[in-house]
């Protein structure tokens, strides 16, 4: 279970987050959406130990973040896995070498092993047939993929996904949609995803929080938001897939 | 009409105001420059600090260093060649005319080897090396710092010093004196060709001079040999540091990644005539006695 408690967090001269509380059941997968810079990747970040609140925890596992030895951090992150916008692959490596990136790095597993398992991976999100391209040469979508691919092969608890639609067409878009809706179903993982997009919300949420200010300004099921009369929330979720 | 609270008529202050900050504004500006230096120097020995401290993980990237040191070798070779070559041939036509005065021609070999040697080659194939292969590192860091791709290396636990910085602290250590030693070579070349055509110098006489010169009976290695390796040595692992570190300082997009490779090809330069004139003091002064 990932629960943020009170999270206060300012870069520069703007105050990011505002006493930001949020919980995340297990086995389901969050949405947190709000406008272009209200703080949903930066509570991300918070979650997986990259940015320290000012004030306030992060509690995962039990554990809190903040206080975590870069050991510890470590161990947490590898229950861990992080889509990012764009993917953040590495440009020159394969995207095979990107998927087993993480497994040779911790050379916790022997070189067959590795290879099966990227390669489980890289058919679970259509990327098989890809493996010796570099990033360069391939779509924006297939750079998520490959990316989500790259965030499942450690078998994660939890990943954390950053705008996984970010310059998607709606067909990828999607496709994308279903992915992170499969990963929770098949392998059981938590995710929390961050958004602006209604369409992913729906097509990936459980639950579902707005972020406004710093802190969660509404949060229920997608039925229960759609029926919220705020104005903000409607602004979001009302009127069906976008 | 009343004032209050005010010695001055309104707008004086604003205006002397004004006129302070616009004095003090270079001050402001200076002393900005020189903090963000200072933190950019912080970083980058730091930076030196734990590549040196993973050392030991070298192994597992030794691939990746050596492919880095050839492609770093490949890409300054040219422009070292063509620069030393012209570089050896100003030196021995610059000396040469004057040497012809004092009927000491025959000295040109020396004094082209030596230069060459001692400083030239090394300096000449680290400012290369900085403009080539520095500027490179810099863009690529910096273009995978802007676009997450650190942050990513972070997230899954890898140290982003022993997987990007060691390999390339190491590439740079190990090409910058191979091309300079070729830079050396091709620039005693140059001044043999005008020493011959122009000075009235045999080939013979030249690369004896070239030899005495270079020879030392009681080493290994001649001393202004070893020394110009050092140098390059030195300068290989500056300009590795220096490119690193501004790139993985840099922010805000394609601007940041511009002035990451500006900040990189600029720091490492200047550091490379600092450290250059430390090693010769050191060398030739301070250990000489």
């Amino acid at each position: 279970m990932i629960e943020l408690r009170g999270v206060h967090k300012r870069l520069g001269d703007r105050q990011i987050l505002a006493g930001l509380d949020l919980l995340v059941p297990e086995g389901l997968n969050y949405v947190l959406m709000g406008r272009s810079g209200t703080g949903k990747s930066v509570t991300l970040k918070h979650v997986i130990g990259i940015l320290r609140p000012d004030a306030g925890t992060v509690i995962v596992d039990d554990q809190s973040v903040p206080d975590l030895t870069q050991r510890q951090l470590a161990a947490l992150r590898r229950r861990m896995g992080y889509l990012f916008q764009n993917g953040a692959l590495i440009n020159w490596l394969t995207v095979f070498e990107n998927v087993a990136l993480p497994l040779r790095e911790r050379r916790s597993l022997p070189r067959d092993e590795v290879e099966s398992r990227v390669m489980e991976v890289l058919g679970l999100v259509g990327m098989d047939h890809a493996a010796a391209q570099y990033p360069s040469s391939i779509s924006g979508g297939m750079k998520l993929r490959t990316g989500l691919a790259r965030a499942l092969v450690t078998e994660p608890r939890y990943v954390l996904y950053d705008e996984p639609n970010a310059g998607l067409d709606p067909i990828m878009s999607e496709q994308i949609h279903r992915l992170i809706a499969e990963v929770r179903d098949r392998l059981g993982v938590t995710g929390l995803v961050v958004t602006h997009s209604r369409a992913c919300a729906f097509d990936t949420g459980d639950r579902i929080g707005v972020l406004d200010e710093g802190r969660i300004l509404a949060e229920g099921t997608i039925e229960e938001m759609q029926e919220s009369d705020h104005e903000i929330v409607r602004a979001f979720l009302s009127g069906g897939a976008d | 009409m009343k004032y209050y609270h005010h010695h001055s008529k309104p707008g004086t202050e604003a205006r002397s105001g004004a006129v302070r900050d616009s004095l003090l504004a270079p001050i402001r500006e200076t002393g900005a420059g020189l903090r963000s230096a200072a933190v950019s120097a912080g970083f980058g020995v730091g930076l030196l600090g734990r590549a040196l401290l993973l050392v030991h993980r070298l192994p597992r990237r030794l691939r990746f260093a050596l492919d880095a040191a050839f492609a770093a070798g490949v890409k300054a070779l040219p422009v070292s060649a063509v620069v030393a070559f012209f570089a050896g041939m100003i030196l021995a036509l610059q000396t040469g005319i004057e040497l012809r005065r004092y009927g000491q021609s025959d000295l040109i070999g020396s004094i082209v080897a030596l230069s060459m040697c001692r400083e030239m080659g090394p300096f000449m194939t680290a400012v290369i090396l900085a403009a080539t292969v520095g500027s490179a590192i810099a863009a690529e860091l910096g273009t995978m710092t802007v676009s997450e791709e650190t942050t990513a290396l972070d997230v899954m636990s890898i140290d982003v010093t022993d997987f990007l910085v060691l390999p390339r602290i190491a590439a740079l250590t190990l090409a910058c004196p191979l091309v300079a030693v070729f830079a050396d070579l091709i620039g005693i070349v140059g001044g043999a060709a005008v020493a011959t055509a122009h000075l009235g110098i045999t080939q013979q006489s030249y690369w004896i001079a070239v030899r005495e010169s270079l020879l030392d009976s009681t080493h290994l290695l001649p001393k202004d040999v070893y020394v110009g390796l050092i140098k390059a040595i030195v300068f290989g692992c500056t300009i590795a540091t220096v490119s690193c570190a501004a790139g993985l300082r840099a922010k805000g997009g394609a601007l940041g990644v511009g002035r990451a490779v500006q900040s990189a090809v600029m720091g490492s330069i200047i550091l490379i005539i600092v450290l250059g004139y430390v090693i010769t003091w050191l060398f030739y002064f301070l250990l000489d006695g």
